[in-house]
């Protein structure tokens, strides 16, 4: 009886060994010896063989023994998609070695427009995606671990040896891939030990297979024929497998192969040579087949010979142990064992790299901005966040497994993943083969895709009620009936896998169509697709004189599209004169290259020119007419945008325009509702008073003759205020409108002053005292002599009217400077209030409103009329009363009539 | 029995003609001619009745108006607006803040008096 601790010393030393395998390979690769081994095709295709997992080691027998045939699938997908080689894998190795592309996220932000968004988006989902599958070969490990102590101890599992046996695993696995996928410092760089080791893997599990095969057939059975025999009675062969799963599961494998990170990790980043793609195309199949051969016998014997209730998925273990043969058994476990660790490593290896290069490099980058920045100190984080990711992403599949805790068929688990990351496909076929797909469509498709994968397939996995309530499986998601997760859109019947597969697939290309012929690509993008589709174009071709002059030709139709047509040609005669070339086409010389560069950068900028010259020199992967295309639109674009900028400048300046009057209308619309509100009552007030008493007048019987003569003498009054309202009004509408003709006549500013005071004295019974200073008046005016009286009537009135003083005063002093005049009338009232100072010339305005008759237009008038003869009328502050000056060219020139 | 009214005008004739058309039919005249403590007057005074002019020195009629109506005691004190303003916006306005009779300036001294006499007697039937 092998003990549990022998078993686990085999393990460590196969681990060492292992650990040699890749430090020597990893040690010749960095002295640059270009070993054959290493740089073989055959390494090459062992190392394809991480498809081959623990689920494939032992579960490809469990499902035989559980559904007959369909296991051939798992198998047959892989080989369609490598012997078509030609087609798809070519390339896609091809971009990713032109490109430098580092995963399948990478792989899919290059190709539209290095968008970030989308690694990130495709980073997340292949972490959803192969969490469980890193949680799988956890498990099968410490199933296996478990099956062994069983048999030790007598048939009773220990669960905890179970658990602890995958925890160590884990850790293990975590040491190892640090060790050996983290070596370089530089990220880019291939992993030839971790190659190495997974291509001796891929030996040790075709061996133990096939030697437990072997066993079986001749060992337990007795022979070929009678193995033959048991299979024919066995129901196996008679179960029926249902056609529609058998495609789905084929295409599910196919898809799997190509959109797996590990997958994409060996076969297009560990890539050395195109050429080991054509070994690989008839290699790998060969070694699938060799795989798959003795599962069925296995299965079939395994059904027979060992006790009803026995795991199917660990026949492979369990049968040589019921036979006693402990040392195929050893062999077989360290197949399974190699099947788990090799995928562990590469899959985390690969999910690191994205993790690392698209999510924790960008925050961090991020979060560095305006720190220093040495090149030496990003390298390290860079390796330091790549092995934190390595850490996580293994404990986040040992969570997994801690927390699953073992539940479900192998297969159950390893199909969820492959139909996560098959989600991939349309996003990425569509970017190597259609131009027209774009960011925004696969955007569109991989969230659709994703979303109703989780909700068919990865959250019923859990069961009812676990993420998913059992009233969502029965009712749909909300009660919604064709949201149920196992028959959308009331599609019911169909086998749970293949209506997941088929509906998120579906859905995804889908999505993925339409977004992409509603939305319009960036110009990277455009470029980037171009370069994807047009892949093998431009390259891979030897450069001859052919080649050369077609470059010149390129040269030349590019810079006629730049530079304009004269001027490029120009140009080149000038250049290839020069050369002394016949024609018109130079050899495209570096200095001549220079020069051109240093010409179309003045016309599209240093860093276009470069790029368009890199891409037709450097004969990588655009096309002239793709160059010319963007050169095109982007010419069209420049100006439409400088057109729109132009309109919409434009536009906005109407706009604002628009508004500006819109607002001086409303404004001037308020000030005539105001204005004629106030007429209104200025109008009516006296009217008032008119009809009442008119009305007295006529209807009382008995007014004795005194009270007769009053009420007519408020009519006689009121009457003479209408009039000299009409008056004014009409006096402002007139000056207002300059329909107003100045009568200009000479005359001494001291006679039309006494004229002026006689008429004030004469209309207002209130006295005022008058003090002037004749000896300044002398001043001789040639101006509309009527209208400055006016001015003056009205500001010696409203000094008579409002002086508030007991013994009011008016003084009135005038004074000449140059050619201007200026006359002050200071009273010794209260003066005018702050606020009131700004308003007092507009009409209407009336200040502390008792006990005035007058309507608020004087003010305004003398303003007018002022301004109509070329000066002001302006309140003085600080004089200690109420004080105006008046301000007045002597002449009155004709410009201001 | 002798009815009062206070008659809150800023204008001296108006004042002068309204007291004499209200003093021959026997009504007790009061007069105030500021706006700003007008509602405080009335509240003070206890008029049957108020005629009420809108453009007043310190305060409008309108303000006057709605003063009266939020004050419990002058809620629903029968109040004739005059004013010579004459948009029909006005009558909207002080019809909102709660006035019994609108007229516009110049009146007729019998509508004049006629409202008055409606105002108070709808207003003693109700009460």
């Amino acid at each position: 009886m092998t003990s549990l601790n022998v078993l686990i010393a085999v393990c460590l030393a196969y681990v060492a060994f292992l650990f040699g395998v890749a430090f020597a390979a990893e040690r010749a690769g960095v002295r640059g010896r270009t070993d054959w081994l290493l740089r073989s095709p055959l390494v090459y295709t062992l190392s394809l063989s991480i498809y081959c997992t623990a689920w494939t080691f032992y579960g490809a027998v469990g499902n035989a023994a559980r559904s007959g045939l369909e296991y051939v699938t798992i198998y047959l997908g892989p080989s369609l998609v490598i012997i078509g080689w030609w087609w798809i894998l070519r390339r896609l190795v091809r971009i990713g070695r032109s490109q430098k592309v580092t995963s399948v996220a990478d792989l899919i932000s290059s190709r539209y427009g290095k968008s970030n968004t989308l690694a990130i988006v495709v980073t997340v989902m292949a972490v959803i995606g192969v969490t469980p599958y890193i949680a799988l070969q956890l498990q099968s490990v410490a199933l296996s671990l478990s099956i062994f102590s069983s048999a030790e101890t007598g048939g009773v599992m220990d669960p905890d040896a179970s658990t602890a046996g995958g925890f160590w695993i884990a850790v293990g696995l975590a040491l190892f891939t640090v060790l050996f996928g983290t070596r370089n410092l530089n990220a880019n760089e291939r992993h030839h030990g971790v190659v190495i080791a997974v291509a001796v893997e891929a030996v040790v599990k075709l061996v133990a297979l096939l030697a437990v095969g072997v066993f079986v057939v001749w060992g337990v059975a007795g022979g070929l024929s009678a193995t033959l025999e048991r299979i024919d009675a066995s129901a196996l062969g008679t179960w029926q497998t249902d056609g529609s799963r058998w495609a789905t599961l084929t295409l599910l494998s196919a898809t799997a192969f190509l959109c797996l990170p590990r997958m994409f990790q060996v076969m297009v980043v560990e890539n050395d040579d195109e050429r080991h793609l054509q070994v690989a195309s008839w290699a790998f199949p060969l070694y699938l087949m060799l795989m798959s051969l003795f599962v069925v016998p296995i299965a079939v014997i395994g059904l027979e010979v060992l006790p009803a209730g026995s795991n199917p998925d660990f026949f492979v273990l369990s049968l040589p142990l019921s036979e006693g043969r402990e040392g195929l058994a050893m062999l077989s476990f360290l197949g399974g064992f190699s099947s788990a660790t090799s995928m562990v490593i590469v899959a985390t290896l690969a999910l690191s790299t994205m993790v690392s290069n698209h999510v924790v490099m960008p925050v961090f980058l991020y979060l560095r901005q305006g720190g220093a920045t040495q090149s030496g100190d990003v390298r390290n984080v860079v390796i330091l966040s790549r092995r934190l990711s390595i850490l996580g992403i293994i404990a986040l599949g040992y969570v997994y497994f801690e927390a699953s805790g073992g539940s479900g068929a192998l297969a159950a688990i390893g199909l969820i993943s492959f139909a996560g990351v098959a989600q991939f496909l349309p996003a990425m076929l569509g970017g190597l083969f259609w131009r027209g797909a774009t960011r925004v469509g696969a955007l569109a498709g991989l969230a659709i895709g994703f979303t109703v994968w989780m909700f068919t397939m990865l959250l019923p996995s859990f069961g009812p009620g676990a993420v998913l309530s059992a009233d969502t499986f029965e009712y749909g998601l909300m009660g919604i009936s064709w949201l149920r997760p196992q028959a959308l859109f009331g599609i019911a019947g169909m086998d749970p896998m293949v209506h997941a597969v088929f509906w998120s697939l579906s859905l995804n290309v889908l999505g993925f169509a339409v977004f992409s012929l509603v939305s319009f690509p960036l110009p990277l993008e455009r470029l980037q697709g171009a370069q994807f589709v047009n892949v093998f174009d431009h390259s891979g071709q030897a450069r001859g004189w052919h080649a050369s002059f077609a470059e010149s030709e390129d040269l030349m139709i590019m810079a006629q599209r730049i530079l304009g047509s004269e001027e490029a040609r120009r140009l080149f005669e000038g250049e290839a004169r020069g050369q002394g070339m016949p024609g018109h086409l130079p050899e495209p010389t570096p200095d001549f290259l220079q020069k051109l560069e240093r010409e179309l950068a003045g016309s599209v900028g240093a860093a276009t020119a470069h790029a368009m010259i890199g891409q037709i020199v450097g004969g990588s992967a655009v096309s002239v007419q793709d160059l010319m295309a963007v050169a095109d639109e982007s010419a069209q674009m420049l100006e439409y945008s400088s057109q729109l900028e132009a309109k919409s400048l434009e536009l906005s300046d109407t706009a604002a325009e628009l508004r500006r009057t819109n607002d001086k209308l409303t404004q001037i619309s308020l000030q005539k509702d105001a204005f004629l509100s106030q007429i209104s009552h200025e109008l009516r007030t006296p009217m008032t008073s008119i009809r009442a008493f008119s009305e007295i007048l006529r209807d009382t019987d008995g007014l004795g003759p005194m009270e007769k003569i009053k009420y007519a003498s408020i009519i006689h009054t009121e009457a003479i205020r209408l009039t000299r309202l009409l008056d004014d009004l009409l006096d402002l509408s007139v000056l207002e409108n300059g329909q107003v003709t100045l009568n200009r006549q000479s005359g001494s500013l001291a006679d039309l002053l006494d004229q002026a005071i006689a008429t004030a004295q004469a209309s207002e019974a209130r006295r005022i005292t008058i003090r002037r200073r004749r000896l300044e008046e002398t001043i001789s005016l040639d101006t509309d002599l009527d209208r400055l009286a006016q001015v003056f009537i009205n500001l010696i009135t409203n000094a008579q009217k409002y002086c508030a003083s007991p013994t009011p005063e008016l003084r009135i002093e005038a004074a000449r400077q140059g050619e201007t005049v200026y006359i002050d009338f200071l009273d010794n009232g209260d003066g005018i209030p702050d606020d009131a100072r700004e308003v007092m010339f507009e009409k209407f305005s009336r200040i502390g409103a008792q006990d005035s008759n007058g309507a608020g237009l004087g003010l305004a008038i003398c303003r007018e009329i002022m301004v109509r003869l070329g000066g002001d009328v302006t309140y003085l502050d600080n004089t200690g009363g109420t004080a105006f000056r008046v301000i007045l060219p002597q002449k009155l020139a004709l410009a201001a009539q | 029995m002798s009815h009062h009214v206070l008659l809150v005008e800023d204008e001296t004739n108006i004042i002068e003609a309204i007291r004499f058309l209200l003093s021959r039919e026997g009504w007790q005249v009061d007069t105030h001619s500021n706006g700003t403590d007008a509602a405080e007057v009335i509240r003070n005074m206890k008029p049957d009745i108020v005629i009420l002019d809108v453009m007043l020195p310190g305060k409008s009629g309108f303000d006057i108006l709605e003063e009266l109506r939020a004050h419990e005691q002058t809620a629903d004190l029968p109040v004739l607006m005059l004013t010579a303003r004459g948009q029909s916006r006005d009558r909207e306005m002080a019809e909102k803040a709660g006035v019994s009779r609108f007229m516009t300036k110049p009146f007729s001294n019998t509508e004049v008096l006629n409202a008055v006499r409606d105002m108070l007697y709808v207003h003693r039937q109700q009460s």
